[in-house]
Order: structure tokens, then C-alpha cells, then sequence
């Protein structure tokens, strides 16, 4: 008999999921696989956006050309899942049964959270750099900007790409010193958090960066509103802060579809086993990517590596054995420092990250928490793994799945 | 580290929150919160007992959840505890250090 997996969300993950599953599975098995949207975009390109460095075009792509043949690609909308019928139905009320479904709808900002964030002002003074307009928006401000203050801000905890608002503090240092106007910009990073980052090492190393380019940092700051008139942003202890080009990362969310179907938590993601990526809702339910509750970041890296535990997950369960605890949240990013250097940290659910260096033991090329031109060479090589190997659900060369403990300086 | 707070001998990890929610007692969590410059009231009793409620059920515990819980708005929330009201008021609560997310 033929048997139905479907997958919703065609981005990172759940192309890279049509990929691996059309290779492992026989004709009995029908793969569809279902998104809202026609173009795929690579994403970590937004951060180069507003500095000239890329333009829409190499960013953008249409979905079906990485969908492999003999799977079903569906456009639309996704209105409601229903558990208890192993059932799909889109806004155009087509329906799809399943007899395993795969959540890889990713996470989106929700600026309609905080008060005052959309309005007159919204792309004009006030910008996100996590979607294609908020992006090239900016990418048109700074053309002619001539100066003043620039602030940069995370409105809260969890958001996608964690490093990503940090890259971009550096790198609009280096933007603004290349066209000799550093000195007629000033630049703040306003953070829920008490420093640069989520990990108490890498955080040393990059305060102390912040630092050294002149970036002043404003811990615990929670955004509670925005005043787009008078250019000032608050917080809920009642610090403000004053900006002339204010850069937000608005609250993420995962789809609304989690909370129709009554399967999210607060904010949308599904609840998911953090070893073996099996949602909690259902056991023919599982979940990658973004769209995840687990305690690992959200990254098209972990994506990869959630990818080929899930395949043998969906395997293991499609023959009756139990479930691989496979996942240890691997995480592996390049942080932009400006100027042609980046650094690179690697880390799991229970190390932090650390010095050493990846992926060859005590050899490199790359160094660990280091700034350095290889680590930037990295970075803009990833764009080229992306679209011909990890949305495809190729084995990226030399890098594993779990994380490597050799060559790395552990306490 | 064993520190003594009226009658009662508690373990405090380096980090200056209890070991144990078991060695938690009002006496324990008012003279904590008047380390933190925080007397407390009826409104913040509410609130630690549904951060130690939330603690006990393992659901991790953000601004966000708490200003959604009905007990508190976040706004409300800041108020009771100023400025690291999440880590203010996890340590008055006798539970462990709120984990920065990922
Ligand atoms: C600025 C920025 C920089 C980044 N930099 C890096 C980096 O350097 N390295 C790295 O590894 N990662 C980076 N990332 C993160 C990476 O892009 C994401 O983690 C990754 O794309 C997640 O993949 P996903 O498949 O879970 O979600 P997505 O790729 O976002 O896909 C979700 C898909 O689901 C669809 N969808 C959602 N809801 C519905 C619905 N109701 N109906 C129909 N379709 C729906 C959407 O249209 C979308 O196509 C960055 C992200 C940003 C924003």
C-alpha cells in the first residue's frame, strides 16, 4: 500500500529533508512537501545586505528548483494540523493525509509584539535586517546616511542566528570606517542579555571586541516600547535610549499555524524531544529546524546536523525500532568581525564554545574563537555549501554530525 | 558553601542561589530579598510561588512566560523585582539560576 510522508515548510530544512527521504525511500512512499512561498532565500545573506556586500539576487532562489523529482511540491498556505486525524488542511481548504509529518516551518520576527516597533517610521528610521525588505531598506538608508546613532537591538531570547545581530554591529563599524565616516557614527548594542552573547567564553572574547571597536554595549536592556517620533527606545526597568537609525531584532516567532492547531508553546514552537527530534504532540509528528522548542540555536548548521538524525529517526520508526537519542545540538558558526576576518565557534547542548581548532585536530584551517581571514573565506564559502549541498542533504566535507571533542582547549 | 539565615543552615551554591528548594522557607527567602534591597509583600509571595510551581512542573521559566502567566504582567513584574527581575526573583524563590537561552 502507499504510504504518505509530508513535510510542511520548504525552506533549509525540510528541503534538505525532501532530499535525504526521496533518496532512502522506496515508490511506496509518497513525499510531499507544502510552502507558502515561491522563492527560497538564503538567509545568513541578509546580514551582507544592507552593506552592499550582496544584492536579492544572489540571495534568491525558486523553491522547486531544489525539490528533487518524485516529490510533490504544493504552494499555499497551511491553515491547520490535525493531530487526531493524521491530517493537513491548507487555506484553500485542499487536504492532505499523512502517516508522518515533518514541522519544518521555520521561525519569523513579530514586530507587531512590541509597542510603537511598526508604524510611520518602520524601514524608514527603524529597520529589521531578518527578511529581504527590511534588508535591502537599510541597504538604501546607509547609501547616504551621514551619520549619528546607530543603535542596535534584541528586543528578546530565543531569535534565530544569535550571533547575527552581533555580526552586524561589526560590520557596520567596518562599513562606516571604510567610508571614512566612522567618526561621524556612533554605535550601541542594546541586549536582554547581560553581554555580547549566550555562552559565558565566547561572550569574554567578543565584549572585548565590542569593545576594541568602539561599540558601547547596554546589557539587560528588554525593550517595552518604541517611540518612533521621538526616536527613542524603553525599556521595563525605564532606561532610554536615543537613536537616529534604530536596527531591531523584533521578537521571533514560529508559525501561527502551531497555535491554530493548538500544538505551540508561547511562542509558537513545537514541542520536540531534543535527542531524537520527535515531537511531543504525536509520535508521527517530528520536527527540524527553526520551528523546534529544544534548547539548541537556530541555525541552517544545526538544521544539517538535526537532518541526518531525523533520516534515521523517520527509518527507525517506519521498520518499528525505537528511536536513535542521536542529537547532541551541534551548533557550528562564522561570526563577521569586519574587515575580511571572521570567527568561528562550534558547540553542543553541553559544551560551551571554546578555543582550538576545526574541523582537523590541532591542524585547522580554522581557528576556533580566533579572529582570522581563513574563518571570513569560511563564512563566504557557506553560501555555495548551502545552495549545492545542505539544502540538497549532501555530507558537508570533514564535519560531523556530533561534535568533535579533539584539538579543542576544554577546561 | 553553608550559610545560616536565622534558623535555618542552607546550601548556596557559588553563584548565590540554594542547592535545595527543599531548604527554602519564608524566613530564608525575606532575608535573601533584603540582600537584594527588596521588602516583600502579598504581590511578591504570588509570584515566587508560581515561579516555584513552574520550577517543580520543569517548564523553563522566561519574562515572557512569567508577564503571560495572569499572576504578573511584565511590567508588574520589574516593578517587584527592579532591574534582573527573572534572577532576582528565581534566587528569593530558592530555585536555580535562570540558564541564558541559546
Ligand atoms: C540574518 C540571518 C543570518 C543568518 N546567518 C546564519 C549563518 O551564518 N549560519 C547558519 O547556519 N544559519 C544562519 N541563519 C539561520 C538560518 O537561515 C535558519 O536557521 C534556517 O534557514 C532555518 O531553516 P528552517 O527550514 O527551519 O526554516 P526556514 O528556512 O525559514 O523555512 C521555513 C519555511 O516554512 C514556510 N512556512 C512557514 N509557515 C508556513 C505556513 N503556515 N504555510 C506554508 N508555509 C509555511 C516558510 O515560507 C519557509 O519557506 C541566519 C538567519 C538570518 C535571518
Amino acid at each position: 500500500m502507499i504510504k504518505n510522508i509530508v513535510i510542511l515548510g520548504a525552506g533549509t530544512a525540510g528541503t534538505m529533508m525532501s532530499n535525504h527521504l526521496r533518496r532512502a525511500l522506496s515508490e511506496d512512499w509518497n513525499i510531499t512537501i507544502i510552502d507558502q512561498r515561491t522563492e527560497h532565500h538564503y538567509q545568513p545573506g541578509y546580514l551582507f545586505v544592507p552593506f552592499g556586500v550582496y544584492e536579492p539576487e544572489d540571495i534568491v532562489k525558486p523553491i522547486e528548483k531544489f525539490i528533487p523529482d518524485g516529490v510533490n511540491l504544493v504552494l499555499g498556505a497551511i491553515e491547520r494540523i490535525y493531530p487526531d486525524k493524521d491530517k493537513v488542511v491548507m487555506a484553500s481548504g485542499k487536504e492532505f493525509d499523512y502517516d508522518i509529518l515533518i514541522v519544518a516551518t521555520g521561525t519569523d520576527i513579530a514586530p507587531e509584539e512590541t509597542e510603537g516597533m511598526m508604524g510611520p517610521h518602520w524601514h524608514k528610521d527603524v529597520f529589521d535586517f531578518y527578511t529581504l525588505e527590511g534588508a535591502t531598506a537599510l541597504a538604501k538608508k546607509f547609501k547616504d546616511w551621514e551619520g549619528g546613532k546607530l543603535v542596535i537591538n534584541i528586543v528578546e531570547m530565543p531569535i534565530k542566528c544569535p550571533v547575527a545581530p552581533l555580526e552586524f554591529a561589526f560590520l557596520a563599524d567596518a562599513f562606516f570606517e571604510q567610508k571614512g565616516m566612522r567618526d561621524k557614527v556612533e554605535i550601541a548594542f542594546a541586549t536582554p542579555m547581560s553581554g555580547a552573547f549566550t555562552k559565558p567564553k565566547a561572550t569574554e572574547k567578543l565584549d572585548y571586541l565590542l569593545k576594541e571597536k568602539n561599540i558601547e554595549i547596554i546589557p539587560d536592556f528588554n525593550v517595552m516600547s518604541i517611540d518612533g517620533e521621538a526616536k527613542t527606545i524603553t525599556d521595563y526597568a525605564g532606561k532610554e535610549v536615543s537613536y537616529d537609525v534604530l536596527v531591531t531584532v523584533p521578537t521571533n516567532k514560529g508559525s501561527d499555524l502551531m497555535e491554530r492547531s493548538g500544538i505551540g508553546d508561547e511562542l509558537n514552537y513545537i514541542p520536540t524531544d531534543r535527542a531524537t527530534l520527535q515531537s511531543k504532540v504525536k509520535e508521527n509528528i517530528f520536527a527540524i529546524g527553526d520551528a523546534t522548542n529544544i534548547p539548541a540555536s537556530k541555525a541552517g548548521s544545526v538544521a544539517h546536523f538535526e537532518g541526518e538524525v531525523l533520516l534515521e529517526n523517520i527509518l527507525r520508526y517506519i521498520s518499528g525500532k525505537e528511536l536513535k537519542e542521536g542529537f547532541d545540538g551541534h551548533a557550528n558558526c562564522f561570526i563577521e568581525t569586519g574587515h575580511g576576518k571572521a570567527l568561528l565557534i562550534d558547540f553542543n547542548y553541553t559544551h560551551e564554545p571554546v578555543s582550538g581548532t576545526f574541523p582537523f585536530p590541532g591542524v585547522g584551517p580554522l581557528n576556533l574563537l580566533k579572529e582570522s581571514r581563513m574563518n571570513h573565506m569560511g563564512k563566504m564559502a557557506f553560501k555555495w555549501i548551502y545552495w549545492n549541498m545542505l539544502i540538497t542533504g549532501r555530507h558537508l566535507p570533514f564535519v560531523t554530525t556530533k561534535m568533535q571533542e579533539a584539538g579543542k582547549n576544554f577546561d | 558553601m553553608e550559610k545560616t539565615i536565622g534558623n535555618t543552615t542552607v546550601n548556596m551554591g557559588d553563584d548565590g542561589y540554594l542547592v535545595d528548594l527543599n531548604e527554602w522557607n519564608q524566613e530564608v527567602a525575606t532575608e535573601i530579598a533584603q540582600e537584594e534591597g527588596i521588602t516583600l509583600t502579598d504581590e511578591h509571595w504570588k509570584v515566587l510561588e508560581y515561579l516555584q510551581n513552574q520550577h517543580k512542573k520543569d517548564v523553563p521559566l522566561t519574562i515572557r512566560n512569567v508577564g503571560k502567566s495572569g499572576v504578573v504582567d511584565i511590567k508588574g513584574f520589574y516593578a517587584l523585582f527592579p532591574e534582573g527581575p527573572l534572577k532576582k526573583a528565581s534566587r528569593i524563590a530558592g530555585i536555580p539560576k535562570p540558564v541564558s537561552c541559546i
